[in-house]
């Protein structure tokens, strides 16, 4: 039986075109973008090797610093409250709507599927201020308020990103922090209630512990997806006013294509995916001792 | 309470209440009050801006200017969108999209299915190594091999057409769906291959004839996962796209919102809601499957 599935032809057949895909276009550009990063310049004008100049630039560089700042704060904000949000719907999907929840659950949801390049010209338009007002500054108005050019400034700008990937993503942490509820054990939940816990008692002592691996899951794939973002702050304000909502994705981008610097493009690269490696081992790495206690 | 005929599980609230008198059930919908209000506003949220860009998009200039933001359109007139078309390249766009998005999700399946079966059913030595070196890759943010790619690509001279999108984005898929696919064929018992094997079927021909079949679903599932990944991508798109006839959906809207800015509403409301009606189409056929696919690739990934 063994030699039938050890059989060296079949799995060089079903193997080697995805491993070779993979090892040419990905592997190999991730070493090659490591080696660049300690040379400067691109292909036409050439390269010359600078050693580790370009991550002494890196950290005197205001920009890079400030997208640093960026990126982080997005990530920490909007996974943050994406996933609270996430579980608050989670929470009233299972124990209120019960079964009816299958329509909110959709429409929830469904901004998850849409480019994240006509969400953010969505938003732009409903905050739109001037002859062509949006809604929003005409709800504004009709309160008493002055309209509000919320891409005037860094936190306007800020807040209205963050508003928006909550929009669009967070039936999508609702729907698998849900299906993470609906593994909880009916008789647990039941014999805690028998227990006299009820209401945000049975919440805080049952149910959220129960839930805490699913949650852990979520907060990490948000921080890995929020670390990324790129599409919504670029179509927004194209990281502006200035550069101050520019993340990192957005800077490296930038120094790379716009202004040909494929060394220290490569080295901000390399910061970014150090940034993803470092945030996913704080969170991995108390909750798996936690998890198998 | 286990004797209790109890209809729906129902978790905090206990079994399901006896009839009560009126007034007592009308006490109880005044309690349940706040939490349907709570989902009218939600809904209202979720859903009125989506509605009130798709009213807009037919709406005339004059109209943007005239009437208030929330006025429904007077007459459903469609130059906007014979606009987008004719002269916002909308079009051409959804025809890259397609041509980039179908091969790729293709390949990505395809690959993702056979690494997934060799890695997971095939037995030899070293296969732990090599599933978790491909998983590797799932952490690498895409921004690490665009500068090597885009040169590699230039110097093949392949910069004028669609394959360097498509050769990138099924790079960038396999390592999660290698990853998934392993895990669904470690669900399937080992003894429906080795029957197979006993009655005289190579492992090459279980892979066609009883993976492939067994697997419909899952291929589904990761299907749509990339396929939503490859369709709404931007940074990819926007690196490999060197003349505007390239341009995808995304690059597309993108350029168009520059090039009307605030003065020609119509047509770029027409071009984004062409992009939420199709999706939404696409969604309420399969939106169990996708809701479980997003689902599975998160957790998993």
């Amino acid at each position: 039986m063994s030699r039938v599935f050890g059989d060296r032809k079949t799995i060089l057949i079903l193997l080697l075109p995805t491993l070779t895909i993979y090892v040419m276009l990905k592997v190999i550009p991730v070493a090659w973008s490591l080696g660049l990063s300690f040379f400067q310049g691109n292909t036409l004008r050439g390269f010359e090797f600078v050693g580790i100049e370009n991550f002494q630039t890196f950290l005197s560089d205001d920009a890079a610093l400030n997208s640093v700042w960026v990126s982080v704060f997005f990530a920490v904000v909007v996974t943050a409250a994406q996933v609270t949000f996430g579980y608050l719907l989670a929470l009233l999907y299972v124990f209120v709507l019960r079964k009816g929840s299958a329509f909110v659950r959709t429409a929830v949801f469904f901004p998850m599927v849409l480019p994240t390049v006509a969400v953010s010209l969505l938003f732009k338009s409903l905050i739109a201020v001037g002859e062509n007002q949006g809604p929003v500054n005409d709800a504004i108005n009709a309160f008493g308020g002055e309209s509000v050019e919320f891409l005037a400034s860094t936190s306007g700008t800020m807040t209205i990103a963050i508003v928006m990937t909550l929009w669009s993503s967070m039936g999508f942490y609702a729907v698998l922090l849900y299906t993470g509820l609906l593994d909880i054990p009916e008789e647990v939940v039941e014999s805690a209630r028998m227990d006299g816990a009820t209401g945000p008692r049975l919440v805080g002592y049952i149910i959220i512990p129960l839930s805490l691996p699913i949650l852990l899951s979520s907060i990490i794939f948000s921080l890995n997806a929020t670390l990324k973002v790129f599409d919504s702050l670029l179509a927004l304000n194209n990281g502006g006013p200035g550069t101050t909502t520019a993340p990192l994705t957005l800077y490296m981008y930038r120094t790379a294509f716009e202004y040909a610097e494929y060394g220290y493009g490569s080295t901000i690269a390399l910061a970014l995916t150090l940034l993803c490696l470092v945030f996913t081992l704080v969170v991995f790495r108390p909750s798996s001792k936690r998890v198998e206690d | 309470m286990t004797t209790a005929p109890v209809a729906a599980p129902s978790r905090l609230s206990g079994p399901r209440p006896r009839p009560k008198p009126m007034h007592r059930r009308a006490r109880l919908m005044a309690r349940r009050l706040p939490v349907w209000l709570l989902v009218a506003v939600l809904l209202l949220v979720m859903l009125y801006p989506q509605f009130w860009m798709i009213m807009g998009s037919f709406k005339t200039q004059t109209e943007f200017f005239a009437n208030p933001t929330w006025a429904l359109p007077e007459q459903f007139n469609l130059d906007n969108y014979i606009d987008a078309f004719t002269r916002g390249n909308v079009g051409i766009n959804y025809r890259n999209s397609i041509l980039v998005t179908l091969p790729s999700v293709a390949l990505i399946v395809l690959a993702g299915l056979s690494a997934g079966y060799a890695l997971e059913i095939m037995i030899f030595k070293g296969r732990r190594q090599i599933l978790l070196f491909v998983m590797g890759g799932i952490m690498v943010p895409g921004q690490m091999i665009l500068v090597p790619l885009f040169t590699v690509y230039f110097q093949l001279g392949i910069t004028d057409s669609l394959l360097p999108m498509i050769l990138t984005y099924t790079a960038m898929g396999i390592p999660l769906t290698t990853f998934l696919m392993a895990a669904y064929f470690r669900a399937i018992p080992r003894e429906i291959f080795e029957a197979a094997t006993v009655d005289g079927c190579g492992p090459l021909r279980s892979f066609f004839v009883i993976a492939i079949p067994l697997m419909k679903n899952s291929m589904l599932t990761i299907g749509l996962i990339q396929f939503f990944s490859v369709f709404n991508d931007l940074l990819i798109a926007l690196t490999f796209t060197t003349r505007p006839d390239l341009a995808t959906i995304q690059v597309g809207l993108l350029s168009l919102s520059d090039q009307y800015g605030s003065t020609q509403y119509g047509a770029l409301f027409a071009a984004i809601s062409i992009n939420i009606i199709v999706l939404l189409i696409v969604f309420v056929f399969l939106n169990k499957k996708i809701m479980a696919g997003l689902a599975a690739g998160s957790v998993k990934g």
